[in-house]
């Protein structure tokens, strides 16, 4: 569904990504592991077309779509559910809603897509006057993740979703991840809590110093010696 | 110049003539305020501050006065034409120029657009000279009275449309999809990125909507005082004073800004001298700095 084929990024003289290329099969779930400082974020926001790749090739659904601006892959449904959240602190819940289907291709469901993403984060329904900024970490992060749905992305990538949350909180955050899945999305995957996001992934690739070192199945990198030393502790 | 203490206390203990004067200041204020507006919207969105803002609002004067000399149309009727040629204006110069210039350096961006200022006041110059073009309409010298107050028809219905565009914008802002976008794009940049909300064209438009509104108020502008070429850099720093009395990229605070800047000037003129009315808005501006250095309305950070 999505290539990359050796996609580099640079900030000014420093190089964020070197040459990675990885697949991401339709209807599975891809993590992205690998320590802070790795790559991991500029390579999502290379693919969503917010940082503007100086080598390399991004395909989506046969279509290259290397450089375009995010209001473009947007509108393809390649979805982001970003690393911090990045919400409008200042604007509501619904207002925050209502922008994730600004995007064309979803303008016209809007409104009964809101009322699917109500359903499913009941607690936001409550919270639909309240300033975004002013809401629990937990609750920013189904503002984030209910944002994403309402440009009815195909693929979403997950920025460390679960940064920041409390224990109980990041179970739901992890139920919400594979119910999506079962519902068909295709899903990307970053996630400093590497046990939990390698079990739940069908393929993983490990991203060193801008570079992609390993790739299997997530089982296949749980058992891996090098893995287990450098993210799980052993 | 000494000051005359008694005509000062003689003006201040009459009742009737400060009563007038707020009042006149205040109308006055309401259309500084809509001339503001534009720069403290174009501020918050796109923060690349609009030096060329006066010299916007000289075109939209400069405009009027033509529609009125050549198709005899009132300078409320020439404001709706006005603010779409500027707002088409505002939006070109921000989506072929500035947006290029949004991450350079700020000194980068004054020089841009001291030079966009600087090119239009001396296009203004070269097309109409520097003599003073004023427009004479019917109503110039009619009023009501309400009770002791005296109150002018030209600036009734300059403020009354003033409130009125103030008021269409806050709805705009609050209520369209594309005003939510532009204040979502204002509140985190990459957020708006991440849900593909195409921010250079929201800052065209911002652009657009700033441009339009001080092309209004020039027109506005047009019923209260003459045009020329030379007002027009006066008015940026009008602009910018009302702006950060009232808070940078507030809405309220330039609407309030704007009443301040309007009532003191009217205050300074009758109690002190018409001559001293902008020594009094810098005195207010260094005062609301040293007090509340984020303005009236104005976020702190």
């Amino acid at each position: 569904m999505l290539e990359v084929e050796a996609l580099s990024l640079f900030y000014g003289d420093m190089q964020a990504l070197d040459q990675v290329s990885l697949t991401v099969p339709e209807r599975q779930i891809t993590a992205i592991v690998g320590a802070n400082g790795a790559g991991k974020t500029s390579l999502i926001r290379a693919i969503a077309g917010i940082h503007r790749p100086s080598s390399g090739r991004v395909r989506y659904a046969g279509q290259d779509i290397t450089g375009w601006p995010s209001h473009r892959t947007v509108n393809l449904g390649i979805g982001q559910v970003a690393e911090g959240r990045q919400l409008f602190p200042t604007l509501t819940v619904r207002e925050n809603l209502e922008l994730g289907a600004a995007v064309p291709r979803a303008r016209q469901a809007a409104r009964r897509t809101l009322d699917d993403v109500l359903a499913l984060f009941p607690r936001l329904a409550e919270r639909q006057t309240q300033l975004a900024g002013t809401l629990s970490g937990g609750e920013q992060q189904m503002v984030a993740i209910g944002r994403c749905l309402m440009g009815q992305p195909d693929l979403i990538m997950f920025d460390e979703p679960s940064l920041g949350l409390a224990p109980a909180v990041v179970q739901d955050v992890f139920r919400i991840i594979r119910d999506l899945a079962a519902r068909g999305l295709t899903l990307v995957l970053v996630e400093q809590n590497v046990r939990a996001s390698l079990t739940l992934a069908h393929q993983a690739y490990v991203l060193e110093t801008g570079r992609i070192v390993l790739h299997g199945t997530g089982a296949d990198l749980l058992a891996d010696d090098g893995v287990r030393r450098a993210y799980l502790g052993g | 110049m000494a000051l005359d203490l008694t005509s000062f206390w003689l003006a201040i203990s009459n009742g009737e003539l400060m009563a007038n004067t707020l009042v006149k200041g205040t109308l006055t204020g309401l259309v500084y305020g809509l001339m503001a507006l534009g720069l403290s919207v174009i501020f918050g969105v796109v923060r690349v501050v609009n030096f060329a803002h006066g010299e916007m609002m000289v075109v939209g004067m400069y405009g009027a006065w033509l529609l009125a000399v050549h198709a005899g149309l009132d300078p409320l009727l020439a404001m709706p034409v006005m603010a779409a040629l500027l707002f088409a204006g505002g939006y070109l110069l921000q989506r072929g120029l500035i947006n290029r210039f949004v991450t350079r350096p700020e000194h980068v961006q004054f020089l841009l657009l001291v030079a966009v200022a600087m090119i239009l006041a001396n296009t203004a110059l070269m097309l109409f000279g520097p003599d003073a073009r004023t427009v004479q309409v019917d109503y110039a010298f009619d009023s009501i009275l309400v009770g002791p107050l005296i109150l002018d028809l030209i600036r009734i219905y300059a403020a009354g449309f003033a409130i009125l565009l103030t008021l269409l914008l806050f709805a705009f802002f609050r209520f369209t999809l594309t005003g939510k976008a532009i204040r979502a794009a204002a509140d985190n940049l990459l957020g708006a990125q991440v849900i593909g909300l195409d921010h250079q064209r929201l800052y065209a438009l911002t652009f657009g909507i700033g441009a339009a509104a001080v092309g209004a108020g020039g027109c506005l502008m047009l019923l209260l005082i003459d045009a020329t070429p030379m007002i027009a850099s006066d008015f940026t720093i009008l602009g910018f004073i009302i702006v950060i009395l009232g808070g940078l990229g507030s809405l309220m605070g330039a609407l309030v800004g704007g009443i301040l800047i309007g009532v003191s000037e009217a205050l300074a003129g009758t109690l002190i001298e018409p001559s001293m009315k902008s020594m009094v808005s810098f005195g207010l501006l260094i005062l609301v700095l040293l007090i509340r250095p984020q303005g009236l309305f104005g976020r702190r950070g």
